[in-house]
């Protein structure tokens, strides 16, 4: 990282921002030049790569290097890139439908390998921009142009999937949150291997208020829950709630009723090897539990793109082909 | 009989090893071939394997063959019919009656032409020869399976390796019948099993003994001799199309000063590149085996935007999964070298046969006007050049091209004069010379059209690109509909513009003939020797072979107006032909096709020549 400081300024484009006027993309885009300023890389070392959607539109408004690819592949093309050049700060942004419909795959795959990309999945649980079909991540009964009469699948659960391909690193937040958004992509970032951010996102148009039971300042305070590495998982408005175990379970309980003190109440370890704990939160749904937020995981391991070169400079410290021309004097030859 | 054999001077010899697909048929051929070619002939070989890993034993189904020409002048085809035919089962024989030359000898092993063997492959009568009609040939049996455990009853293996190294005392006798000394085929053993010591020595003795049967017993009338061939004295090694691509892959990396990725999934029969780069980290080429076809090619256009030299290697159908992809690369004008092993289909088709019918897949298989370029490789060895020619092109001129290359070729080994990285030309990438502040990223260079080829990291040359249509100068997105018509235009132009960069055509034959054969890519071979046929027998015939496909050599307007009859000879129902059809409608084509998964046999080409 260089030593020269930069400002949100200097990751802002000279485009036009195209995003519909209320679209939770600005506020994410926002706490992403933030994030970067921060962080302190070197625009000119930081590369952009998106699929196809509203969110992946994001490419073009980077003062970065930058790549608008296409649907749904935007992971692959991110594994080239960091394969290609680790020194490369590199980011993915992404929506449900490229991250996990179309290109399910290709995510599963790089969260498997645990590349070292920031992939933000921008989550609103619709397609925006082919006017509105349901998502694989659009609650069940939903109904849109392609699911009149609701829809009948099962969604994903991003952070279930990521813990499902041994990811190493997962946060939400909201959008409308621009310091929890800065803070869990600042710790993405810093994250070595695939740091997987799930915003979820307000879509005015197609899917509107789709997280707003949790959206407000104060119903934010009431029912989510900011984890944060090693302080117990407190919330409420005056942190006067906790979450314990119950068996196997979690269970919410209030400080001072039955004798619950602050001392009986579970400390966040994101970097645990064991994510079944992770699991367990990340999964927490209303009414009766709070949604969690911030760096849910945070597990430290060798990266692919680390061991990718540590591989090659072990064989080249141990070849002696070390030109095209020592391979082909390696080979069986003859003269004639 | 005399102590010593007759021996016959040949100028030329056509050996097929065929057995079971676990019987070792391939290394049987490739140890055969290789050994040759350190004696100083000239070689062609060809693999021709089921697509099954281990079909039932003794089943026409799982029959695996390898088929050498060895000979004492260039040898341009594995040849059409074998001279020899080596079959270690009756399936085997079954499954090659057609491939035995008039006259021709075969070796067999009269132990597993019993009563089951011969049920397995379907024969009713217990006289296999006479039933496939097979009359006018030399017989040449011997208990080979017998022999072979009596060769290694000492060794303290089980029953079923010692038959598995039957194989070597087929190698042995024909080591014995074409007087090639085994202690080459010794050193090559070596090579293969240097880590299975016991293996090692229990296929060296078998080697021995199968040579050594042979000499004993007079096993044939007479034995084979090939002279040395005089080929351009060097230093020589025999390598096949994939092996070969990789290394034209890896030199022109080097010459770029640029660094090599690959990106690829496994399938038949193009991953043995991958296989070879992935072996090359001493040359510190980066190879993602990646999840799918999709994720091959958009790692490696990852790889190229972050300024590696970038390539991806397939078979028909994953070409047809990367289409998109390949949109990608046109429209952010990229460098990308795609390898196409082209096999038979459609869908998975005949994965592990041959067949040239991706190329109208490979010029026109994308959505929009996307105009890239197609090279294609004529032989095993000359996929080096097309591989390192496909890299240049796509490095100088910023662009995706396809390298087609095939089955036949890919698998199928020819001599390869080791080459001198100096003497290739240089590759020289295209980075702006315009400064940072004023650099726009789609501005092109005046002469070949590309734009300016800038990886992240480069400080202050900031820029995004994407598979939207952009502005001409700045690549910010545009809708506009002339910068549309503009950019089409653009990108069609810098395309045609390669032509001034590459050879023209050349006539091979007499050129002063009527007919004019045409032919691209891994027919290469085949054609030569038809046309090389054609005038021995006073049949006057040239060729015109297209290793440049888009765009098309400058001179090929002027070069085929010269013809009275055009025979575009191709292993598809005529893609090449309607291409030209469609690039010179003024000139009239005639076609000669064959989609069986095969390569053309010569006499087929000739036949068909001579009955215009």
């Amino acid at each position: 990282m260089s030593s020269q400081t930069y400002t949100a300024q200097d990751f802002k484009s000279d485009q036009y921002v195209r995003w519909c006027p209320g679209c939770g993309d600005f506020a994410i885009l926002n706490s992403i030049y933030k994030a970067m300023a921060e962080l302190g890389v070197d625009p000119s070392q930081t590369a952009v790569i998106s699929g196809i959607g509203c969110s992946s539109r994001l490419t073009y408004y980077m003062n970065t290097y930058g790549f608008h690819t296409i649907h749904g592949r935007a992971a692959a093309v991110a594994t080239g890139v960091k394969s290609a050049n680790p020194a490369l700060t590199v980011w993915q942004f992404t929506g449900d439908g490229d991250c996990l419909a179309i290109g399910g795959n290709h995510f599963i795959h790089a969260v498997r390998r645990n590349i070292d990309i920031n992939i933000v999945l921008h989550n609103n649980e619709i397609y925006g921009l082919t006017k509105g079909q349901y998502s694989p991540t659009s609650k069940k009964g939903l109904v849109t142009k392609s699911s009149p009469f609701g829809t009948i699948e099962r969604p994903f659960r991003p952070a279930e999937l990521t813990f499902g391909a041994r990811g190493t690193f997962f946060a939400r937040t909201i959008d409308v949150d621009t310091k929890g958004s800065t803070d869990v992509m600042v710790a993405a970032a810093k994250h070595k291997g695939t740091s997987v951010v799930e915003v979820l996102q307000n879509c005015v148009i197609f899917n509107d208020g789709a997280h707003k039971e949790i959206s407000s300042k104060e119903a934010r305070a009431e029912k989510t829950i900011t984890l944060e590495q090693g302080k117990p998982m407190l919330f409420g408005k005056d942190n006067e709630k906790g979450l314990m175990l119950d068996g196997f379970n979690l269970k919410v309980v209030t400080l001072g009723e039955n004798g619950i003190t602050e001392k009986d109440i579970l400390v966040h370890d994101a970097t645990t090897e064991d994510n079944t704990l992770h699991l367990k939160l990340a999964n927490m749904t209303g009414p009766d539990m709070p949604v969690a937020m911030g760096v849910i995981r945070n597990f430290a391991t060798s990266t692919y793109n680390d061991e990718l070169v540590q591989q090659i400079e072990e064989v080249q410290a141990k070849s002696k082909i070390k030109t095209f021309d020592d391979l082909l004097k390696s080979l069986d030859s003859w003269e004639i | 009989m005399s102590k010593t054999a007759k021996v016959i001077e040949l100028d030329q010899v056509v050996v097929r090893f065929s057995g079971d697909s676990g019987d070792g048929m391939q290394l049987t051929g490739t140890l055969f071939s290789n050994l040759s070619a350190i004696l100083g002939n000239e070689i062609s070989t060809f693999p021709d394997y089921p697509a099954e890993i281990r079909a039932p034993q003794g089943t026409l189904g799982g029959v695996s063959g390898f088929q050498v020409h060895l000979g004492a002048q260039k040898i341009n085809t594995p040849g059409d019919q074998a001279d020899v035919l080596v079959v270690m089962n009756p399936a085997a024989l079954k499954v090659n009656v057609k491939a035995i030359k008039p006259g021709g000898v075969i070796l067999f092993d009269e132990n597993t032409f019993d009563e089951s063997g011969l049920k397995k492959a379907g024969f009713v009568t217990d006289n296999p020869f006479e039933e496939l009609g097979l009359k006018n040939v030399q017989l040449l049996g011997a208990p080979l399976t017998d022999l072979t455990k009596l060769s290694l009853e000492d060794s303290g293996f089980d029953n079923k390796t010692i038959v598995r190294s039957k194989n070597m005392f087929a190698l042995g006798l024909a080591c014995w019948l074409f007087n090639r000394p085994i202690d080459k085929a010794q050193h090559f053993l070596e090579t293969k099993f240097a880590k299975k010591p016991a293996i090692l020595h229990a296929n060296i003795k078998v080697l021995i003994d199968g040579f050594n049967y042979g000499s004993n017993t007079h096993a044939a009338v007479s034995t084979y001799h090939i002279g040395k061939s005089e080929i351009d004295k060097g230093r020589y090694t025999s390598i096949n199309g994939n092996k070969a691509a990789a290394f034209g892959l890896i030199a022109a990396a080097e010459k770029a000063g640029l660094q090599l990725f690959l990106g690829s999934y496994p399938i038949t029969p193009a991953t043995d590149v991958m296989h070879e780069l992935a072996a090359r980290k001493d040359l510190g080429v980066r190879v993602v085996q990646s999840e799918d076809e999709i994720a091959g090619i958009c790692t490696a256009i990852g790889a190229s935007f972050a300024g590696n030299l970038a390539a991806t290697s397939t078979s028909g159908p994953g070409l047809a999964l990367k289409s998109e992809a390949i949109g990608l690369a046109v429209m952010a004008e990229l460098p990308l070298v795609i390898i196409d092993v082209q096999r038979g289909g459609p869908s998975t088709g005949l994965p592990t046969k041959t067949e040239q019918a991706d190329l109208l897949q490979a010029l026109y298989g994308r959505n929009g006007e996307c105009p890239l370029v197609v090279i294609a490789a004529g032989t095993p060895d000359d996929c080096f050049d097309y591989a390192y020619m496909a890299a240049k092109i796509a490095v100088e001129h910023v662009t995706p091209v396809i390298l087609l290359t095939d089955g036949f070729i890919a698998n199928g080994t020819s001599l390869w004069k080791l080459p001198k990285l100096s003497e290739y030309p240089a590759i020289v990438v295209p980075r702006p010379t315009e400064p940072a502040e004023t650099w726009k990223a789609y501005m092109r260079d005046p002469e070949k059209l590309n734009r300016y080829w800038v990886a992240p990291g480069t400080p202050g040359y900031n820029h995004r690109v994407g598979g939207l249509e952009k502005d001409f100068l700045t690549g910010a997105i545009s809708t506009d509909p002339k910068n549309h018509q503009k950019m089409v235009d653009i990108r069609q132009a810098k395309i045609d513009k390669i032509a001034d960069y590459i050879p023209e055509l050349e006539i091979y034959g007499d050129a002063s003939a009527d007919t004019l054969i045409v032919g691209w890519g891994g027919t290469c071979g085949h054609l030569r020797s038809a046309v090389d046929k054609l005038n021995e027998t006073g049949s006057k015939a040239a060729l015109a072979h297209f290793n440049y496909i888009m765009p098309l050599p400058k001179n090929t307007r002027e070069v085929l107006s010269n013809y009275k009859k055009i025979v575009v000879c191709e292993l598809n129902n005529g893609q090449f032909v309607s291409y030209l059809r469609s690039q010179l409608p003024e000139i009239t084509f005639s076609q000669f096709n064959k989609v069986q998964g095969q390569p053309f046999e010569v006499h087929e080409i000739v036949e068909h020549i001579t009955s215009l």
